[in-house]
């Protein structure tokens, strides 16, 4: 299992077709938090051909909404860590196609979209551990933006510096190769064996 | 003395509430620390150490454990000669909302027909409560947060009555399957057996409090079919985070209460590996005595 270390923006996108379901990323520089109601507002500005506050292009979208503290004029993030990506699936496909994001970070797999989105753009999904948002939040350099406060704090666009945001697992790859996929249907088989 | 007493209750409370979600109790941190030391795939095993050390930051800075700090869960027991009885409600409704405002708790009360979030973690039926009055004269808190993520994937079954535990473990198998990564495994898995479907519940849930990991049922036969479903679910392979393993599940519970002749209501319910629990006591004159395996710091 390959070990990478990427910087965001992203200049050489063939980096991303070296990785493998399996791999290990460490992620520095710029990510952006979208949720559910932050990608259906970024998939429909996008289809209407409109601008997003800021340009995902070789970025990574995170799944998480923070839990953050207001100090001065500064943001702080007190905790935030990767929530279901599975929710997201949905729009994945028209959000990589349009806005050009690299790489997507949450957890617990994603589903048919995000295999074809990865293989056809050459974008990758990877995963953090559900509860080590300890871990997360002390990769979280600083906050560089944000915008869509409107739908509320966890569901807002949070531009974030981060430094070595990791490990994150290669779930999906640019061949559209699914761990997740492997994993599961090999548990189905068993469950059918033992039933 | 009331009003002294009311205080000691919040800081107490708090103190449980706080301490819950910034750290795993030690049964289940000896768990985790198994499963390390039993997973042979790699990938596994630095999914497992990244979940041991994110639990010794947490406790060690005090942070929640995860963001997602769960629908507050109450189990509370108060004694007959306890004082200030018909205020310990609201005293734990007043914590939540404190520990929210000091963001120890994720504002997650959600009203579902406005999708209006009520920012401080209470509402109609939010913090849920469980109280029940026992003998004595002290009052007895369990903190008990429940995450989206494993909430999600609860399951529950009427199945046919002369099939019941044959059945139980076919779905048992379904629900971990098809539950898939999405509780966060290695998650504990508790089963519930009842007549009417909210006593499968609620014996499924009281699991999380009453139970420690490894510690089977009195019943011996129940035990060892706790043990047998346990080794099934982990012959899954679906392991740690669900990116493939052999420990998918740190345990599995079964307790019952009786049915009906024509019932057999069959619930099951997840815990994440980020069980967080606290229990506190307060006695009437204001002692504090907390459950050493919550109330500990990792190494
Ligand atoms: S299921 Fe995962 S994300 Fe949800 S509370 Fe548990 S550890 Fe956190």
């Amino acid at each position: 299992m390959a070990v990478f270390r990427i910087e965001l923006p992203i200049e050489n996108r063939g980096v991303l077709k070296e990785m493998r379901v399996g791999d290990t990323v460490y992620i520095t520089g710029t990510v952006v938090t979208l949720r559910d109601l932050g990608h259906r507002r970024a998939v429909e500005m996008l289809k209407r051909g409109e601008k997003l506050p800021v340009d995902l292009r070789g970025l990574a979208v995170f799944h998480a909404g923070p839990i953050v503290r207001r100090v001065g004029e500064e943001w702080k993030i007190v905790s935030i860590g990767p929530t279901t990506s599975a929710r997201m699936d949905i729009y994945v496909y028209d959000l990589v196609k349009l806005s050009g994001v690299a790489l997507i970070v949450g957890k617990g797999g994603m589903g048919v979209n995000a295999r074809r989105a990865c293989r056809e753009f050459g974008a990758v999904y990877v995963e953090l551990v559900g509860g080590t948002a300890p871990l997360i939040t002390k990769a979280i350099r600083g906050v560089e933006a944000v915008y869509w406060l409107d739908l509320g704090v966890p569901e807002a666009m949070w531009v974030l510096r981060v430094e070595n945001l990791g490990p994150a697992i290669v779930t999906i790859d640019t061949e559209g190769r699914d761990l997740h996929e492997e994993v599961m249907s090999r548990a189905y088989e068993v469950v059918k064996s033992l039933v | 003395m009331s009003i002294e007493l009311e205080n000691i209750v919040q800081k107490a409370i708090l103190e449980a509430i706080e301490t819950a979600v910034t750290r795993v109790p030690r049964d289940v941190w000896n768990a985790l620390n198994n499963a390390y030391q039993r997973e042979q795939c790699e990938r596994a095993k630095e999914v497992l150490r990244t979940m041991i050390e994110s639990v010794r930051v947490a406790a060690k800075e005090r942070i929640p454990l995860c963001q997602d700090t769960g629908l507050p869960v109450f189990y509370i027991e108060i004694g007959e000669q306890f004082p200030i009885k018909r205020r310990v409600l609201e005293i734990v409704k007043s914590c939540v909302r404190k520990a929210t405002e000091l963001g120890i708790l994720r504002p997650n009360a959600v009203d579902p027909v406005t999708n209006r979030n009520s920012g401080d973690n209470t509402g109609r039926y939010v913090p849920i409560t469980e109280v029940s009055i026992v003998d004595g004269d002290r009052l007895r808190v369990t903190y008990i947060p429940k995450g989206g993520g494993s909430e999600y994937v609860s399951r529950l079954y009427m199945v046919s009555p002369t099939r019941g535990f044959e059945e139980l473990v076919k779905r048992v198998l379904e629900a971990v399957v098809d539950a898939g990564p999405k509780p966060c495994p290695p998650t504990i898995v508790a089963v519930g057996i009842g007549g009417t479907a909210d006593i499968a519940e609620k014996v499924s849930r009281r699991l999380f409090v009453e139970r420690r990991v490894g510690e089977r049922h009195r019943d011996s036969r129940v035990g060892e079919l706790e043990v047998k479903l346990l080794e099934k679910i982990n012959s899954l392979g679906i392991g740690p985070a669900g990116l493939g393993g052999s420990v998918t599940a740190l345990d599995l519970w079964i307790d019952y209460g009786y049915r009906h002749p024509a019932t057999f209501a069959i619930a099951i319910t997840f815990s994440c590996w980020a069980l967080r629990r606290a229990s506190i006591e307060v006695d009437r004159y204001g002692h504090i005595y907390r459950d050493p395996l919550d109330f500990w710091e990792p190494p």
